[in-house]
């Protein structure tokens, strides 16, 4: 170690304070830079990793009537354009993968920050978790937020034991891994408008695979069928929130009832007292799949867990008319402003759907 | 808090910043705290651990060097009532009763360390032995194991062995010993500084000075890239080869050696280069542990250059007074008798070879694989030995040969390659599995198409590019490594401020784009800190 005894000239000095300025610098600058290549686009996969950040630029457009807040039975079930094609309903769907009930309240509570929905949809099945479940998930759910207070109170509710607050506050840390998986589409979407994926919120699916009936695999008995505390206590938050804001929280359970993602007898007499108990709707649509015309043959892409454009489409039309008869939302469609952009979204979810339906033939 | 971990890092400069603005004479309190507050993080129970040892071993060392100054003042007061006999005696007296302290000393320290890390391992042994002749077995208890206590436990007792031959003097202020046992860089995984070496450092008041913050954070970030963009990334496909030996035999096990040297280096070299870049931030400096072990040409010079902190104390502490103690010469005089010159001459050396290399490898771990990993380096060791004369021979034959730089690196390879299928045994954990897929190199060659169809790196999960970067970066660490031989880089390019930016700039921001870390990745542990 050098004996520092002859003083340093002051032009060393002032070199040495500069490299180290230019260094923290271009430091700093690295992961602002780099953060939009790295991050995910969620265009050819994963793409409900899209729908959180696609509602921002859609109620930049036009408020809604109706917010549909849920997991991927809410984003594969429910078509906005349906609802307003045929009751002049303005929905849109802040539903995403594994969306969990706390994702659910902070995605309702951050849409509440935009606009003042009348009703609030919400499908129960995410309520048979009580923990937060994959890191993957909460990226999708909780990336595409624009920051607030709301994002921060959602990421320490969302996280897992291995994530970390800071990671999410510069996702560069949590993203740099992706340098040797980069594609074109991740240059091409960093620094411009990413295409949606999704028709007001809703992801469309074309492919049909019919549900296996043959199998022989049931749901699987568990020891306990208490749906967990934390997931009611958000439910509860969720329904004080609208309460607090004067919109009416409708439930309901989409109609798939898939061996895996079963919902049992004894979690639907949960919701049940607990929607009589508060005085909420609560619509269970799995007994009425015959009702309104699902044909698991025809009506699903993967076998039975969700329904594809064809069953949401039904089942869409079917729930247009109980918001409509049973919840006075209103029919817009004479409002010339949001009948403009309603207009616009409808064409273009025909558009995606004939271009996904020619798709599909040519494979 | 693991050396390359966020906290860790804001934790390192907090210090860094307190030691330089509080006043001189509270930087080892500074110093002090933060090892405690370091230690305590890892968790609360090792405090008391660690605790005993500081307090044993400085207490001890006290009364060891007060008794032998209280000999000395007797002695030298009653020169003229003792004859040369009697001096004699008398000294011999007192160190008896010296060597009775220290021995108690050590047993202390070496009995926590034994219960502690090797308490399941003989049970186990026991159970072995014990199901052989009937159906009830020991119960294996669970204990901690306090962090860093194979390295606190050797300084500690290496500054204790010192104070008894009188080559170090006795620690006079307990915070700076404690300091000295628990410096926080060190404490996980070295390197193993004397107390001569390191404790006086802690009297001399440091100034910020630009060289050693420089050349101190250079060697930090160079510390950062191996452990982080080589050992980690490579450690995924070391995983999945060790993961199931059925499927990665052959070729594999080659790559395996390959592979796990580069991590091991990547992650112990790192990891001491941390800390010594850390210590060198405070205006501290550490002993070197390594001096480019790969460009070893033999086994023996392997372990002069590879941890080099553990490998002089075994020596100094082990090695030597096991080979001139009275039962080892007595042994030596029997054997030279019985067995003939040649052999008597050698048992005392082979002997203390073999017992010092069984307990490096038990100190690296309590299981079989590090016994027979330390016994086979032994073994390895003193073959090489016996064979000197033939290379002896070979050199005078083709001086030409030996003497060209082809020979040098296919002696290198060589012994790179001989550590290396040693040091599996650290990988698999577990002899027989060892043995079998060592033995598949020479009998299973189905895997080598994997090598040119390309699907190797489908099979150990690691894509093109990153092997492209890993082998840019070792090709990095070796250029370094070589242009370092006499004046480390970081300390050339602290000298030069632009270059200096520029290679730290490079560093950090290769380590925070290519770096193994974060979520998918398990990182952060060192191999070194498991020991």
């Amino acid at each position: 170690m050098e004996n520092m005894n002859v003083k340093t000239p002051q032009k060393t000095l002032w070199l040495r304070a500069l490299c180290i300025v230019i260094a923290l610098a271009i430091l700093a600058a690295i992961p602002a830079v780099l953060t939009p290549i790295l991050m995910p686009k969620y265009l050819t996969q994963s793409k409900e990793g899209s729908l959180t950040e696609e509602y921002y630029s859609a109620v930049a457009e036009t408020n809604h009537d109706v917010l549909f807040v849920g997991d991927c039975e809410i984003f594969e079930s429910f078509v906005p354009a349906i609802l307003w094609e045929e009751y002049g309903i303005s929905a849109y769907l802040r539903g995403g993968a594994q969306q969990l009930v706390w994702h659910s309240y902070y995605l309702l509570q951050d849409a509440l920050r935009y606009e003042t929905p009348k009703a609030v949809v919400f499908n129960v099945y995410a309520l048979k978790y009580g923990e937060p479940q994959k890191e993957a998930y909460n990226r999708m759910a909780l990336d595409g937020m624009e920051w607030s207070s709301v994002k921060a109170e959602a990421i320490f509710a969302s996280m897992t034991e291995e994530e970390h607050f800071i990671d999410y506050v510069f996702p560069f840390f949590r993203y740099h891994s992706r340098w040797s998986e980069l594609t074109a589409e991740d240059f091409a979407y960093a620094w411009r408008d990413k295409p949606a994926v999704s028709d007001s919120g809703y992801l469309m699916q074309t492919g049909i695979v019919p549900a296996d009936t043959q199998s022989e695999l049931t749901p699987e008995q568990l020891v306990d069928y208490t749906l967990p505390a934390t997931a009611m206590a958000y439910l509860d938050k969720m329904r004080t929130l609208c309460a607090e804001k004067g919109i009416e929280l409708i439930l309901v359970k989409a109609p798939t009832n898939f061996w895996r993602y079963h919902w049992y007898d004894e979690w639907d007499r949960q919701i049940t007292d607990y929607a009589s108990t508060h005085g909420l709707a609560y619509y269970n649509l799995i007994p009425k799949a015959s009702e309104m015309g699902l044909d698991m043959n025809t009506d699903t892409y993967d076998a039975g867990a969700h329904l594809n454009v064809y069953g949401a489409e039904k089942l869409t039309r079917y729930f247009g008319e109980i918001l409509k008869e049973g919840h006075a939302i209103p029919d817009r469609r004479g409002e010339g402003d949001t009948a403009a952009v309603w207009q616009r979204r409808v064409d273009a979810y025909y558009a995606r759907k004939a271009a996904m339906e020619a798709e599909a033939r040519e494979q | 808090m693991t050396l390359t971990s966020l906290p860790f890092l804001i934790f390192a400069a907090v210090t860094v910043l307190l030691y330089y603005l509080l006043p001189k004479r509270a930087q080892w309190v500074v110093l002090l705290t933060a090892s405690i507050l370091f230690y305590a993080a890892a968790g609360g129970w090792y405090l008391p651990f660690i605790l005993v040892t500081i307090l044993t071993t400085f207490l001890l060392a006290r009364v060891i060097e007060r008794r032998a100054k209280a000999d000395e003042d007797y002695i030298a007061a009653h020169k003229a009532d003792m004859d040369k006999d009697a001096r004699k005696a008398y000294k011999a007296a007192g160190k008896k009763k010296r060597f009775r302290i220290l021995t108690a000393g050590l047993i202390l320290n070496f009995g926590i360390l034994a219960v502690l890390k090797y308490t399941g391992f003989t049970l186990s042994i026991v159970n072995d032995i014990l199901g052989l002749f009937t159906a009830s077995t020991l119960t294996v208890p669970s204990l901690i194991l306090p962090l860093g206590i194979s390295f606190y436990t050797f300084r500690s007792t290496g500054y204790l062995i010192d104070v008894y031959r009188g080559k170090a003097k006795a620690a006079t202020n307990l915070g700076k010993y404690a300091l000295f046992i628990s410096f926080f860089p060190a404490v996980m995984q070295g390197p193993i500084c004397r107390y001569n070496d390191l404790a006086t450092q802690f009297d001399t008041p440091h100034r910020a000075e630009w060289d050693n913050l420089s050349a101190g954070l250079l060697r930090v970030l160079w510390g950062f890239f191996k452990k982080l963009v080589v050992a980690d990334t490579l450690m995924a496909a070391v995983k999945t080869i060790v993961g199931i030996p059925e499927d990665f035999g052959g070729m594999y096990v080659l790559l395996l050696i390959i592979l796990y040297s580069a991590v091991i280096y990547g992650d112990f070299t790192g990891g001491i280069d941390i800390t010594i870049g850390l210590s060198r931030m405070l205006g501290l400096k550490l002993t070197e542990n390594f001096n480019r072990p790969f460009s070893s040409r033999s086994t023996a010079e392997y372990w002069n250059r590879w941890h080099i902190t553990m490998g002089s104390w075994f020596t100094d502490y082990v090695f030597y007074p096991l080979s001139i103690c009275p039962s080892m010469q007595k042994l030596t005089k029997w054997s030279r008798a019985h067995l003939g010159k040649a052999i008597g001459m050698r048992f005392p050396v082979y002997l203390a070879t073999l017992v010092t290399w069984f307990l490096t490898g038990l100190w690296h771990g309590a299981s079989w694989n590090f016994i027979v990993w330390g016994v086979l380096n032994g073994v390895i060791i003193l073959i090489s030995r016996e064979c000197e004369p033939l290379y002896k021979r070979f050199r005078e034959r083709f001086p030409g040969l030996t003497s060209s730089a082809f020979y040098g690196g296919f002696m290198c390879v060589r012994t790179f390659f001989l550590m290396g299928a040693v040091r599996i045994l650290d990988c698999y954990r577990d002899v027989p599995v060892t043995a079998k897929a060592f033995a598949s190199m020479f009998y299973d060659f189905s895997h080598w198409g994997d090598l040119f169809d390309g699907s190797v790196m489908d099979k150990l999960g690691i894509t093109l590019p990153v092997w492209v970067l890993v082998g840019l970066a070792t090709l990095l660490i070796f250029f370094v490594s070589r242009a370092g031989k006499e004046t480390p880089v970081a300390d050339r390019l602290s000298r030069r401020p632009v270059l200096w930016t520029l290679a730290a700039l490079g560093l950090a921001v290769t380590v925070m784009i290519f770096g193994s870390y974060g979520i998918g990745f398990d990182a952060g542990d060192f191999i070194y800190g498991q020991f």
